[in-house]
């Protein structure tokens, strides 16, 4: 009877309605205000962005054409275009994906599946996360200096390749390595209990299972590589090249040619950063079309590392 | 009821004086000598942390995958006499000949049939017919494919949990092991998809040595022939399964079947 008449009190004492209302209200209130708040944040964000793109598209649509697209530059601006410098950079990027992605899947995966836990592997992560962040300046001294005086490859499109491939190194190897780790532990459980070796383990479950990851990862660290100037001027980008490289395809045996490879090189960033340092008008708007082209390029990019990553998504699912 | 004489069946694996150490300092088994007799299904049972899945994980080398366990002791796989956790014996050579079902489902994230001829591919090229008539008996034997056999290119995440976990069997039983593992194979599943794993499990033993781990001492009951009690990563007893549920020697066996703690 008491107990009964204790609880009772006890539960008309906390169960005040009015005092729990005004409670939730005041805690709706905060909770509307950080939304608000966060919308304000993201719309300033957005619309920076979006002056940007408007800038540039206002500035260089007029300019954008096919004639744009097909011609050498030249110094008289209205005859000028991006020919030698859109074809450098997807011979740029060709270069650098065939070297960084095979070194940094390698790395990669030698970190996170072989390698030892110690205090060496812990120093060579830090170290990995450290070049991520390294400026790309830095890299253009060292290229300079490794690439260029010591081994001789002269200011040409494997130097340039070899150099941004130095610079999505660590990039290629940190998302590799986020991709495996995805992996969850039982995969790999099961198949090391129906037998496989390690090297079975990795190469019949772990890549391909972390391919989308790894996919994504890659075009990322590619589509930064595609707007970089600083690190290829570094290296000796010409910035006014009125001529093609030598073609990878040739008539004669054996058919292909790597002659390009030493030929001097310029890319879509190299040619805006030259026009842009030219001090008429009309070069300026010349630079600002090339600009609405490289971001379409990089749009691209994008675009195709989420498609790649949803492909992989519907299949995998842990 | 029939009175069923067990003649000592011959013994397919045995474990003498195995201590396991996690991290080579935390001793999880504690010089634990038990034999598991052939193609017959023996239980472990005990409280959770007893060791009971450590000591399985022993049986196929599980334990090498991560840095620093160690391994006290002997298991002799019969008839040949390995030594199972011999650091001399190449683990892979032990799960080619032990196979095991974990607790949760795990299978690839690719078709059925992939999921079933895995273990065969990675042993070597066999026939493309072979290997359909394997992948076919496997799933037959896991009591799968009636419900599968059309579909043997989709993925097997489309399967539910329990067939999932049959499949996982069926995977398991492709490249004809000697000896079973499971651990604690129906933790993740509804009760009619447990009791089609039990019912699997029964008619396994006719042909595999089997070892569970289970949790539930009604499962331990139901399927097993022998059972195995631990605690505190020591075995207590182990003895016909039918002695352990009504007539334990040990005290603590008593009071653990009887639900007094667990």
């Amino acid at each position: 009877m008491w107990l009964d008449m204790f609880l009772k009190s006890d539960i008309d004492k906390s169960i005040n309605p009015n005092v729990v209302r005004r409670r939730i209200l005041r805690s709706r209130l905060r909770d509307r205000l950080f939304a608000l708040g966060g919308l304000v944040v993201m719309a300033a964000a957005c619309l920076v962005l979006l002056a940007l793109l408007l800038q540039l598209a206002y500035d260089g649509m007029g300019r954008v054409s096919w004639q744009f697209v097909i011609s050498y530059p030249s110094r008289f601006a209205s005859q000028a275009g991006i020919l030698s410098a859109w074809i450098g950079t997807i011979l740029v990027m060709f270069l650098t994906a065939l070297t960084a992605i095979p070194l940094g899947m390698g790395a990669a995966v030698y970190l996170e599946e072989y390698a030892p836990k110690n205090w060496m592997t812990d120093l060579i992560e830090i170290n990995i996360a450290n070049l991520a962040g390294v400026p790309s300046i830095v890299y253009g001294l060292m290229a300079l200096g490794l690439l260029v005086y010591e081994f001789h490859l002269g200011q040409s499109f494997l130097t340039a390749g070899l150099t941004l491939a130095m610079l999505i190194l660590p990039m290629v190897i940190i998302a590799t390595r986020e991709a495996l780790r995805a992996v969850p532990p039982q995969i790999r459980e099961a198949a090391y209990a129906v037998g496989a070796t390690k090297w079975q383990t990795v190469r019949d479950h772990v890549v391909p299972y972390s391919m989308g990851g790894i996919l994504t990862g890659m075009i990322l660290a590619l589509s930064r590589a595609v707007g970089e100037t600083a690190p290829l001027i570094t290296v000796g980008a010409l910035s006014f090249i009125a001529f093609l490289p030598h073609s990878p395809l040739t008539l004669e045996f054996p058919f292909l040619s790597f002659q390009w490879l030493f030929d001097p090189f310029t890319v879509m960033p190299i040619q805006m950063f030259n026009w842009i340092s030219r001090p008429q008008d009309e070069f300026h708007i010349n630079a600002a079309a090339a600009g609405v082209i490289l971001l379409l390029m990089t749009l691209a990019m994008n675009a195709l590392a989420i498609t790649v990553r949803a492909r992989f998504r519907k299949r995998i699912h842990w | 009821m029939t009175i069923h004489v067990d003649v000592m069946p011959a013994i397919k694996a045995e474990s003498k004086a195995l201590s396991f150490y996690y991290g080579g300092t935390v001793q999880a088994l504690k010089s634990i000598s038990l034999a598991l007799p052939d193609r017959r299904a023996t239980a472990l049972i005990g409280p959770s942390g007893c060791g009971k899945t450590t000591y399985l994980r022993c049986l196929n080398r599980m334990h090498d995958l991560y840095p620093g366990n160690r391994y006290a002791g002997a298991v002799f796989l019969y008839p040949d006499g390995l030594n199972i956790v011999d650091q001399t014996i190449d683990p892979i050579e032990i799960r080619m000949r032990i196979g095991m079902v974990f607790q949760k489902p795990n299978p690839f994230p690719t078709t059925i049939y992939d999921n079933v001829a895995y273990g065969l591919r990675i042993r070597g090229s066999i026939p493309r017919s072979e290997l359909d008539g394997i992948v076919e008996q496997s799933l037959k034997d896991a009591a799968l494919w009636p419900e599968v056999k059309d579909r043997l290119r989709e993925l097997a995440f489309n399967l539910s949990g329990g067939q999932q976990q049959r499949l996982c069997i069926a995977r398991a039983l492709a490249t004809g092991p000697e000896m079973l593992l499971f651990d604690e194979p129906t933790s993740a599943l509804d009760p009619t998809a447990t009791a089609r794993i039990e019912e699997l499990v029964t008619d396994l033993k006719q042909r595999v040595t089997i070892v569970i781990v289970t949790h539930n001492m009604q499962q331990a009951a139901r399927v097993s022939d022998y059972t195995a009690f631990m605690y505190e990563g020591e075995l207590v007893e182990c003895d016909r399964t039918e002695k352990i549920f009504t007539n334990p020697s040990n005290k603590l066996t008593e009071e653990y079947v009887t639900g007094r703690f667990g």
